[in-house]
C-alpha cells in the first residue's frame, strides 16, 4: 500500500434502506494516525457510515476503500485490522471482565495465551485491572465503556472505530475516557468516532466532517470551521417566556448574525461585550445575557439553521 | 502491529471461534445443565417406568403391543432424542434473540473476521454439542437399568442429537427473522410440546387414528425416536436407520440455509 494513500477512502458514498436514503453520497479521506471525527445529529446518518466503514453493513451506492482494500470483498482481512466500539457496549454479561477480552482476542485466531495476556496489558491501560474477575452487571457505565474500549483493542487495531463513545456517561467518566482515547491516538491509532457533542468533537478530533440528513455539510480541524463558519464569539440573550422573537427590530444591526432560537437569541459578534453594550443602549435589556466562544454548535446552526441535540 | 494474525485463516476456524464463546459461558452454568439433563430424564424414567409401566407389563397386551419390549424399555431410549429437542429448541429461541438484541454477541463477533454465515454455523456446532450433552446425560440415566445398559447408547446419544437440531436449525431462522418474542411460548406450547406427546416415545404411534399416524411420520422426532430406540435394542436395520438420519439431516440443512439467509440479513443491515 502506498504511504500517501489515506486508510479510509469514501467518494459518492451512499446508503438506502429501501426507498430512504440514510447516506446521501458522501467524500472523506482518513490518513494514518489521524484522529477524524462525525459530527451530527441523530438520524444525520453517522452510524451507517461508520457500520459501512466497519465491513459489516454493505455499501448501496459509490465507493469505500481501507487500506485500499474493498470492504464488499475483503470484509474480513479489513476487519481483522479495525477496532470497534459500538454505541451499546454488548459485553456479554454471562462471562467476567476478563473473558470478555480473551474470547474476543480468539474471535481474531489469537492464541488463549497471547489473548489473556493481552486482556491483562489493556485492562491495565483502562484502569481496571482489579476488576478482571468482576462480573459486568455491577460495573458503573463508565466502567463498562472501558472494557468496551479494552475489547475493541484485542487485535491491535489500527484504526478504532467508536460509535458515539461517551453518550449516556457522566462528565467525570467522560473525561477518563477522553484521556485513555488522547492516549491512543499518541500511540499511532487511527481514530474514527461519531458524536453529537460539540465538545467531544473538539476535545478529540483532528478534523471533523459535519453530517445533516445524511450529507457532509462542512469539513475541516474543529478550530479552523468555527473560524470560517463562525464569529468569534456569541452573546447569548434571555428575554422573557415568548418574547424572544420580539427583540428582531430592536436588536437589527448588532453583531455579523444573530439567531432566534426559542429559548434564546444568540448574536455573533467578534467583539461580544461590545455587542452587549449595545443592546444596553437601545433599550432592549435582556433578563440573562452571556458571552461566550464560537463553538462547533454555531457552525452547525449556521450550516443547517437547527441545533444539534434537539 | 498485526504479526499475531496468521496469513490463512481454516474455512472451519472463525466458526469454531463461535462455537468457544458457547463453550466459555457453558463453563458458568455446566453445573445446573448437566444436572438438569441427568435429573429430568431420571424423574421421567423413574416416573412413566414405574407407574405407566407396571400398568402396561401386567396388561392383556403386554406381550404383543411394545414389540416385546417392557414399557420402560420401550420409551427409555425414546427420551434421549425428546430431550435433545426440548433442550435445543428452548435454545434456538431466547438465546438466539439474546445474540442480536440483549447481548449482541452476534454484532461484535461480525464486528471480527467473523462472517454472519460462520456465526450461524458456530450455533449449529454448538448445538450440536449440546444436544450430545443433553442426550448424554440420559443416556447416563439409561445406564443404569438392565434393560437399557448397551454400548449402542453411544450412537444413540449421537442420533437424539441429530433429532434436536433437525429443530433447532430452523427454529433458529424462525427466532432470528422476529421482531419481538412474543411469538417463543407459543413455539413452545403449540408445535414443540404435542411433537413431544405424540412423537411415538410413550405409545407405538398405531394406536393413533390413520391421519395422525402420518402427521408423525412428518415431525423429526418420530425419526428421532426410532433411530435412538432401534438402535439400543439391536432392532434397526441399516436402510431404514439410514432414512431416518436423512430425513433428520435435510430439516437441518433446510434450516441451516435459512438461518445464514437470515443471520446475513440481520447483521449487515
Amino acid at each position: 500500500m502506498d504511504t500517501d494513500e489515506p486508510l479510509i477512502r469514501a467518494r459518492g458514498l451512499e446508503k438506502r434502506f429501501g426507498d430512504f436514503e440514510a447516506v446521501k453520497g458522501i467524500d472523506f479521506d482518513v490518513h494514518r494516525g489521524e484522529s477524524f471525527g462525525f459530527l451530527g445529529p441523530n438520524g444525520a446518518g453517522k452510524s451507517s457510515t461508520m457500520r459501512m466503514v466497519g465491513a459489516v453493513s454493505p455499501v448501496t451506492g459509490g465507493e469505500l476503500r481501507l487500506f485500499g482494500l474493498d470492504p464488499a470483498t475483503d470484509g474480513k482481512a479489513i476487519r481483522a485490522r479495525l477496532g470497534v466500539v459500538p454505541q451499546q457496549d454488548q459485553l456479554d454479561e454471562m462471562l467476567n471482565v476478563e473473558d470478555n477480552l480473551v474470547i474476543y482476542g480468539r474471535y481474531f485466531d489469537i492464541s488463549y495465551a497471547e489473548s489473556r495476556a493481552q486482556a491483562r496489558k489493556l485492562l491495565e491501560f483502562v484502569q481496571l485491572e482489579d476488576r478482571a474477575t468482576s462480573k459486568i452487571m455491577p460495573l458503573s457505565g463508565g466502567m463498562k465503556r472501558r472494557v468496551t474500549i479494552a475489547r475493541s483493542l484485542m487485535n491491535d487495531p489500527e484504526i478504532l472505530l467508536l460509535d458515539e463513545p461517551t453518550t449516556g456517561l457522566d462528565p467525570q467518566a467522560r473525561h477518563v475516557l477522553w484521556d485513555r482515547l488522547y492516549r491512543l491516538k499518541q500511540q499511532g491509532v487511527t481514530l474514527v468516532l461519531t458524536t453529537h457533542y460539540m465538545d467531544e468533537a473538539e476535545q478529540l478530533c483532528d478534523r471533523l466532517v459535519i453530517m445533516d440528513e445524511g450529507r457532509i455539510v462542512a469539513e475541516g480541524p474543529p478550530a479552523e470551521l468555527i473560524r470560517v463558519h463562525s464569529p468569534r464569539e456569541v452573546l447569548e440573550l434571555r428575554y422573557p417566556a415568548g418574547a424572544n422573537a420580539e427583540q428582531g427590530p430592536a436588536l437589527e444591526g448588532i453583531g455579523a448574525r444573530q439567531e432566534v432560537l426559542p429559548d434564546r437569541v444568540l448574536v455573533y459578534a467578534d467583539d461580544g461585550e461590545a455587542a452587549l453594550s449595545e443592546v444596553h443602549r437601545r433599550g432592549a435589556s435582556p433578563e440573562s445575557a452571556l458571552v461566550r466562544r464560537s463553538s462547533l454548535e454555531d457552525v452547525f446552526l449556521r450550516l443547517t439553521g437547527r441545533t444539534l441535540v434537539e | 502491529m498485526t504479526a499475531t494474525l496468521p496469513e490463512r485463516r481454516s474455512l472451519l476456524g472463525p466458526a469454531v471461534r463461535v462455537f468457544e464463546h458457547h463453550l466459555l459461558v457453558y463453563r458458568r452454568v455446566w453445573k445446573s445443565n448437566v444436572l438438569g439433563s441427568v435429573i429430568r430424564p431420571l424423574l421421567y424414567v423413574l416416573g412413566m417406568g414405574l407407574g405407566v409401566g407396571s400398568l402396561v407389563d401386567d396388561g392383556p397386551r403386554a406381550d404383543t403391543a411394545l414389540e416385546g419390549l417392557t414399557y420402560f424399555e420401550f420409551f427409555a431410549p425414546a427420551i434421549m432424542a425428546t430431550t435433545a429437542m426440548q433442550i435445543l429448541t428452548n435454545d434456538a429461541l431466547w438465546p438466539i434473540r439474546g445474540g442480536f438484541v440483549w447481548f449482541g454477541t452476534y454484532h461484535n463477533q461480525r464486528a471480527t473476521p467473523i462472517d454472519a454465515g460462520d456465526v450461524v454455523t458456530g450455533v449449529l456446532l454448538w448445538h450440536l454439542a449440546k444436544g450430545v450433552l443433553s442426550a448424554g446425560g440420559v443416556a447416563v440415566v439409561l445406564l443404569l437399568f438392565d434393560g437399557t445398559r448397551t454400548a449402542a447408547l453411544l450412537p444413540a446419544v449421537v442420533f437424539a442429537a441429530f433429532a434436536g437440531i433437525a429443530y433447532s436449525a430452523p427454529l433458529i431462522a424462525f427466532s432470528a427473522s422476529r421482531e419481538t418474542d412474543l411469538a417463543y411460548p407459543n413455539i413452545q406450547r403449540f408445535v414443540i410440546v404435542p411433537m413431544f406427546l405424540f412423537s411415538g416415545a410413550f405409545y407405538p404411534i398405531d394406536q393413533l387414528p390413520g391421519w395422525m399416524q402420518t402427521v408423525t411420520r412428518l415431525t423429526p422426532i418420530w425419526h428421532g425416536v426410532e433411530l435412538c430406540r432401534g438402535v439400543v435394542h439391536g432392532s434397526l436395520e441399516f436402510v431404514n436407520g439410514a432414512g431416518h438420519l436423512a430425513y433428520l439431516l435435510v430439516w437441518l440443512v433446510v434450516g441451516y440455509v435459512l438461518s445464514r439467509r437470515v443471520f446475513t440479513a440481520k447483521l449487515g443491515v
